[in-house]
């Protein structure tokens, strides 16, 4: 693609940039119809996700009219549970992944100013944390502390989340740190608090959107896996894990059960991550476009995909 | 590289006493305290008597150090769901949940590394985007999920595999050496390749990146310039460098590779510690519980140690 092109892509609004390009628009109208599910779902839907129908004649019910997504072994409609679902599953990772990127934004913040061995006793520290198999860690807590309330269940997964964050935003602010404004800001005797949170913080924030973004995604499949495990959300209140564990068990009769929670789970982690992946084209100012140039001449990036953590 | 070697094992045994120290802290926060139980024959006497048996009476410090002492000599305390020490419990497991993990990453390592090359030799190409659509679907899978679609659709539908377990509970006695191993084999199709594609689409989307990041230096063009064939020059040349963050990427990679086999030892039955740790939800076996997050990170350790051992052994930067 031509020179001129690509800088007038780059003039363009960040807004216009992002409809521009069919990898963020669509798993954002996505996932904004899942979120719409998940507020006005419940209230809209006439089925209630945990009043139980008639045991003997309404248990386990194949799709149809008045149960779009069939009933499942207590007879309640799977469809309804879904939607709730939507709200226990999202909120839970939105409120977790916020956790963990605040305590990790501050940390690395913090150890990426002060340098020196400040900063490597707190990476050291980092390194360690990082190698906990972060699922058995939580499986320990959950299973030694059970039943663990939805509050607790958040706070846990926020607590264990931040690691990675904090390295990403450390390696940022070392780059930054050195800069002529952060200079130009201690010479006019600003405080390093108003540094880090007024000049570092903002030079910080897209690898910090995006690690939210694909965190999101990452916790809805860890919350489900947990609630597939039966130490996750507790009855009666459905997550998207635990109507599968309900379905799980009679898998090849029942179907429907754990097949729409399973796609939910899916469609929406898949849009977090295709969504993720494009704001990490897009935020990037050292990238010069999007598909034009090819990606042989493509500046080195500042970080790759990152693993599931 | 002594040095480096040395500084990285201090670096694997701090993390072994952080998890000891968290697995310490789990069981002592929580809720309920040891022998609270109440019975009209248990009299308060009776109570302080256990108590002091099994050392709660003592100051935390000390139950502390005791316990961090009986974990270095690989002693976890008992499991009472299984009638036996929870060393003894862990001893067919680990193995098993080795084999799986260990198959597994060879097999991710394989195939992510060469899908990941592929689709940089040919970046914003047909191929390289459907691929990149494919990976990034596998990457948004949940572990249970994959697990019991494989499950269904080769243990059920389609039932060419057996659908879970470690080896055929009858007939595995009665078989000879090479018999008994293509038994396990067989058993360890499904798990394994599960595992793989989860980790693989990771590992092919960080492998491809790392590719462009590396194709376009000097000394790619270098070895072109030579007359190298375009295969040597990527696979030969390009893929040597390019393999560095892959190794470092191992680090990150371990702990998904044992969390991962958790969820799939659940589906499948394959008896390994993932599996013990399932069961013991259910249970509520606190030291099997706390025994396997400690055997988690070991494994994790060590797997990080050799791989920096080997990245040292690649690249002579970080030998320093």
């Amino acid at each position: 693609m031509a020179e001129t092109a690509s800088v007038a892509e780059r003039r363009r609004s960040f807004g216009a940039r992002f409809w521009r390009a069919p990898g963020a628009r669509w798993p954002a109208l996505i996932i904004l119809a899942v979120c719409l599910a998940a507020l006005a779902g419940p209230a809209l839907w006439h089925e209630s996700a945990t009043a139980q129908g008639n045991l003997v004649t309404m248990q386990n019910r194949p799709p149809s009219a008045a149960h779009p997504f069939g009933t499942d072994e207590a007879s309640r409609d799977v469809f309804a549970r879904v939607l709730l679902g939507a709200r226990v599953s999202l909120s839970v990772a939105a409120l977790s992944v916020l956790i963990s990127i605040t305590i990790g934004t501050l940390y690395g913040l913090v150890a990426g100013y002060a340098g020196g061995r400040v900063d490597s006793a707190l990476m050291r520290l980092i390194d360690a944390m990082l190698s906990i198999p972060r699922v058995l860690l939580l499986l320990a807590v959950l299973a030694l502390w059970y039943p663990v309330p939805v509050t607790g269940l958040i706070l846990l997964l926020g607590l264990t989340g931040w690691f990675g964050v904090s390295r990403l935003v450390r390696a940022e602010v070392r780059v930054a740190r050195n800069r002529d404004f952060i200079s130009a800001a201690r010479a006019l005797g600003a405080s390093h608090a108003r540094i880090m949170l007024r000049h570092l913080l903002p030079n910080v924030l897209a690898p910090v959107i995006i690690a939210a973004t694909l965190g999101v995604g990452n916790v809805i499949v860890l919350e489900a896996g947990l609630s597939y495990l039966g130490i996750g959300v507790q009855q009666p209140l459905p997550s998207w894990g635990s109507i599968f564990l309900d379905g799980s068990a009679s898998m090849a009769t029942a179907w429907w059960v754990a097949l729409f929670p399973g796609l939910a789970i899916v469609i929406t982690v898949l849009a977090f991550n295709v969504l993720g992946d494009s704001l990490r084209d897009l935020l990037d100012p050292r990238q010069v476009d999007r598909q034009g140039a090819p990606a042989l001449e493509r500046p080195r990036r500042k970080h790759g995909p990152r693993a599931r953590a | 590289m002594r040095r480096l070697i040395a500084s990285r094992l201090a670096q694997s045994l701090f993390v072994v006493l952080c998890v000891t120290t968290l697995s310490f802290w789990i069981v002592r926060l929580a809720p309920g305290q040891p022998f609270s139980y109440t019975s009209s024959t248990i009299t308060p006497a009776i109570r302080a008597h256990w108590r002091a048996q099994y050392g709660y009476d003592r100051p935390v410090g000390e139950q502390f150090v005791r316990y961090v002492a009986s974990v270095a000599r690989g002693q976890f305390g008992y499991s009472w769901s299984l009638h036996e020490p929870v060393s003894q419990a862990l001893r067919d497991s680990i193995p098993r949940t080795l084999l799986l993990a260990g198959t597994s990453l060879a097999l991710s390592l394989l195939l992510g590394i060469a899908v990941g090359v592929y689709q940089a030799r040919y970046p914003g190409s047909w191929a390289d985007r459907s691929i990149s659509a494919v990976l990034v679907f596998f990457f948004s899978l949940p572990d249970f999920w994959l697990a019991i679609m494989m499950l269904l659709a080769f243990g059920y539908w389609l039932p060419i595999l057996p659908a879970g377990g470690y080896a055929d509970p009858v007939m595995h006695e009665y078989m000879g050496g090479w018999a008994a191993a293509g038994d396990v084999a067989k058993h360890l199709v499904l798990p394994a390749v599960t595992l793989t594609l989860l980790t693989a689409a990771g590992i092919a989307r960080f492998q491809r990146a790392a590719m462009l990041d590396v194709l376009p230096l000097e000394f790619v063009r270098t070895a072109r310039a030579k007359g190298a064939s375009e295969a040597r020059v990527v696979w030969r040349h390009a893929l040597r460098s390019a393999l560095t963050p892959i190794i470092t990427m191992l680090g990150l990679l371990f702990p998904l590779l044992i969390g991962g086999s958790l969820f799939v030892e659940r589906v499948f039955a394959w008896p390994g510690m993932g599996l013990m740790a399932a069961d013991a939800i259910g249970t509520r076996d606190y030291d099997l519980i706390t025994a396997t997050v400690i055997i988690g990170a070991v494994m994790v350790a060590v797997g990080n140690l050799i791989a920096d051992v080997l990245q040292a052994a690649i690249d002579p930067r970080v030998r320093g």
